[in-house]
């Protein structure tokens, strides 16, 4: 028994004076990635609006600090500092538990994801599977929050929010099954691994050009429908039905304020981050480099990794500047009527293509 | 034809033609100003903040004709006149301006036939009390000598067009 909690705290805390560990404990770990993730989350928050602004000719938020980079630390200690207000017909718990929920679902994904080779938090072989999980919990707290309100404008937001996601996780679906059957593993570092082996680049005799090597080029349609998927998925604009505030104010966040509205925006945030990370994990080449030669390769791995999930946000961001938002039938149609067909078509295709050619990634843990 | 919309939508031609341009005006200047520290271009016929005028030898414009008075749409202008004690000539007693009823149509600079009422290029008189909007003679007095330079360049800058 206590050998038992020694090792187990040992594990957790990386007390060197108890066990034998000389790694990180994992609660350290998690912490660090937390805090990075928290302060990246502040920061892709005034990116967004900064390159908002800049597509219409505006500044964005510029007084606090230089550039305004304090912006999104003011913001906090503003909700912090207001008063949460609770509606008087609310189902007070609920209400309440609903945006811990979305915050603590957005972070649990964050788990799996290799930040460079090695460096997830926890590699498990069935990691995108649980990323998928995770993220259609995410509803939950949208439902919740929109039902305990107990006010018709947030119960049809959420009703929105809840019929967009769930359509829209059916295409992301199908989209990473064309991934794996390209890799055969269910591990994202195994995604990341195959996408520097197998791939075009090598076919073509240039195993250097490594940007040529990931997924997004043979599987371009898929990645076109991932990011596309990811935008819905995520309640970004142009798909920002739930909270489209020139119609609904807020949607299922009408009666939230302070504290729990800022909870939700985060977890709203570090949904989105998530959401880049995982195109950048599945069709971007994770922490590779782009180019095998000399100065790319000097440039360690996760900070290409943080490179390309600025990438795709920078995509993310800009399109919420230049594309109108859908009508809700041309959400749904979009949806079920292109992307599901497309996707499920795309799988046959790529297990043809896999299974006449012989293609496909043979290495792997598993 | 339904072939090329097909084909249009599906290589997403609108969408990356609206990417390249946002991107053009992701680029372009900047139209904020940094407004404390930076203003912006007013027009010579800007109507901002009240002022009545004096001739050069320090003597009101204003005769107390009441024009302005009569146009005012927002009722705005209240205008007592009286002979002068000096020398007997039309004056205003009182020239009060309530500013919060004011909708800066500029009719009572158009009105006057001396150029005494104008609106200046100030619009940085934000008060903290509601009363210190409603405006005297005086005050309006004093807002055209502090005022004078600008208001008579600017006359004389429009004087062209009227």
């Amino acid at each position: 028994m206590m050998e038992f909690i020694v090792s187990a705290l040992d594990y957790l805390l990386g007390i060197p004076f108890l066990g034998w560990g000389e790694h990180i404990g994992f609660i350290y770990k998690g912490l660090l990635m937390l805090v990075a993730l928290l302060v990246f989350v502040a920061y892709f928050l005034l990116a967004d609006r900064k390159i908002w602004a800049a597509v219409q000719m505006r500044r964005g938020p510029n007084v606090v600090g230089i550039f305004g980079l304090f912006q999104s630390f003011a913001d906090l200690l503003k909700f912090v500092f207001k008063e949460p207000v609770i509606p008087a017909s609310s189902n007070k718990f609920v209400f309440l538990l609903a945006p811990f929920v979305t915050v603590v679902l957005a972070l649990a994904a964050w788990v799996v994801i290799p930040l460079d080779y090695g460096w997830a938090l926890s590699n498990i072989n069935v990691g995108i599977l649980y990323i998928f999980a995770i993220s259609s919990l995410g509803i939950y707290g949208i439902i919740m929050g929109g039902w305990a309100s107990n006010s018709k404008y947030a119960f049809l937001g959420a009703l929105r929010s809840a019929a967009q996601m769930v359509s829209y996780e059916v295409s992301i679906g199908f989209v990473i099954v064309t991934v794996l059957l390209l890799v055969g593993s269910l591990n994202l570092t195994d995604i990341v691994l195959a996408q520097a082996e197998m791939g075009l680049a090598h076919m073509l005799g240039v195993p250097w050009m490594n940007f040529l090597n990931w997924f997004w080029l043979p599987l371009f349609p898929m990645f076109i429908i991932f990011f596309i998927s990811a935008l819905a998925e995520t309640n970004r604009p142009p798909f920002d039905l739930p909270e489209a505030e020139s119609e609904l104010v807020a949607g299922f966040m009408v009666e939230y304020g302070s504290t729990p509205y800022m909870m939700f925006m985060l977890g709203e945030y570090v949904a989105i981050v998530l959401m880049c990370a995982l195109t950048t994990i599945l069709f971007l080449g994770g922490w590779a480099a782009p180019l095998e030669i000399a100065p790319f390769t000097w440039i360690p791995g996760f900070i290409w990794f943080i490179l390309k999930v600025w990438l795709v946000f920078f995509m993310f961001s800009i399109v919420k500047a230049f594309v109108p938002r859908y009508r809700y039938d041309q959400l749904m149609r979009l949806g079920w009527k292109v992307f599901l067909p497309i996707s499920i078509f795309m799988i046959f295709v790529v297990a043809l293509v896999l299974q006449l050619t012989g293609w496909g990634w043979h290495g792997g843990m598993a | 034809m339904r072939f090329l919309q097909f084909l249009n939508s599906l290589l997403l031609k609108e969408f990356i033609e609206a990417f390249i341009l946002s991107m053009k005006y992701f680029f372009a200047p900047k139209a904020t100003i940094y407004y404390p520290f930076e203003k912006g271009y007013l027009s010579p016929r800007f109507r901002g903040e009240h002022a009545l005028r004096r001739y050069p030898n320090g003597e009101e414009r204003c005769i107390a004709c009441k024009l302005c008075e009569a146009i005012c749409p927002a009722q705005a202008i209240v205008i007592e006149a009286a002979p002068r004690q000096e020398d007997g000539t039309r004056r205003t007693l009182r020239y009060d301006i309530d500013m919060t009823k004011c909708i800066y149509c500029g009719f009572c600079q158009e009105a006057c036939p001396v150029d005494a009422i104008v609106e200046g290029p100030n619009f940085e008189y934000a008060t903290e009390t509601r009363e210190e909007l409603f405006y005297d003679k005086a005050k309006l007095l004093d807002n055209g000598d502090r005022w004078e330079q600008e208001i008579a360049q600017n006359l004389s800058l429009d004087a062209p067009y009227r």
